[in-house]
């Protein structure tokens, strides 16, 4: 069945609270940096940050659930969609696209032009390795897992290290049946 | 286009920051040294004027043979500085003008150290392209 066209999250940007676009990069500019001479090493800080991302995932999922009234989601697919064309415009502003889907449905790219972190970076030569916006990586991976979706993505594109745009590579790797925890009797 | 021109960045604890030779003059092997020497001999002038003046262009303010030294000190004291041989302050000043706005970007991204060197090419071409343009 073809999946439902999500709502655009245009409504709900112009009705959250926002800050100053400057603010926000510059806050973030902060963290990395502050992350890079804490830690030294830019693997170290590629993983902090999509660690970081994680805790604000798995929180952030119920807000995104509860403001933007998305029904659930049939497919893997319509899920993509739902992140790139509301999840994004929600928190950041700016719309993804979702291309390049495999023969299965379970990996896809979802496709950032415009990325209000990336304001002003430019990468020096001793951070190459850097994926400045694993934060992004890890909200996905945190908010799918509390949606019961193990996921791994990674960056295909970074626009820092000279490409065209940001592509973040999304790879289902299992539905995970809801468990529940505890016994009745406890 | 300047014959000679020298540019230079210094941060405020008199570090230079950035250098480029941007005239269009056949490169002599002495030159660098002599325009690092005549620009560093100004840095004094520029700081009892810094204080003097609200502007940020100091115009020319310091001379050698027939090089002149024109100045703009930003806000955080950071001083751009320009040898040169043309008289042509309009240019100058729209030059150090949108240097400064380079400069600022470069400032406001959060990898860079504020005082240390600036090594971005992406910075470098855009300067040279603005020298072309205005000196």
């Amino acid at each position: 069945m073809a999946p439902v066209a999500p709502r655009s999250g245009d409504a709900i940007f112009a009705s959250v609270d926002r800050v100053n676009a400057e603010l926000f990069t510059l806050t973030y500019g902060a963290i990395v940096r502050q992350l890079l001479t804490d830690l030294e090493e830019v693997e170290e800080v590629n993983k902090q940050l999509d660690q970081m991302g994680y805790n604000i995932g798995i929180r952030l999922v119920d807000e995104f659930l509860a403001k933007s009234n998305v029904s659930s989601c049939v497919d893997f697919k319509e899920t993509a969609e739902v992140i790139a064309k509301v999840g994004f415009k929600m928190f950041l502003g700016v719309t993804a696209s979702v291309t390049n889907w495999d023969a299965d449905g379970t990996c896809c790219s979802i496709v950032l032009e415009d990325n209000p972190l990336v304001d002003f970076v430019e990468l020096p030569d001793n951070c190459q390795g850097l994926y400045y916006c694993n934060i992004l990586s890890g909200v996905i991976r945190g908010a799918l897992e509390m949606v019961s979706m193990k996921t791994e993505i990674t960056w295909a594109r970074d626009m820092l290290r000279g490409d065209d745009a940001f592509e973040l590579q999304v790879k289902l790797i299992k539905q995970v049946p809801e468990e529940y925890p505890y016994k009745d009797d406890e | 286009m300047a014959t000679t021109a020298c540019f230079i960045i210094v941060s405020r604890n008199d570090i230079p920051i950035y250098e480029a030779e941007v005239g269009s003059a056949a490169k002599r092997e002495d030159a660098a040294q002599l325009h690092q020497f005549v620009l560093h001999a100004a840095l004094d002038i520029v700081q009892d004027l810094a204080w003097t003046t609200s502007a940020m262009f100091l115009k020319a303010i310091d001379r050698f043979n027939d090089l002149v030294v024109s100045v703009y000190v930003t806000a955080g004291h950071t001083r751009l500085m320009l040898l040169h041989d043309s008289r042509n302050d309009d240019g100058i000043k729209s030059f150090f003008q949108e240097v400064h706005e380079l400069y600022i970007r470069i400032l406001l991204n959060p990898l860079y150290l504020p005082g240390s060197r600036i090594t971005s090419s992406h910075f470098d071409t855009k300067v040279r392209a603005l020298a072309r343009k205005y000196l």
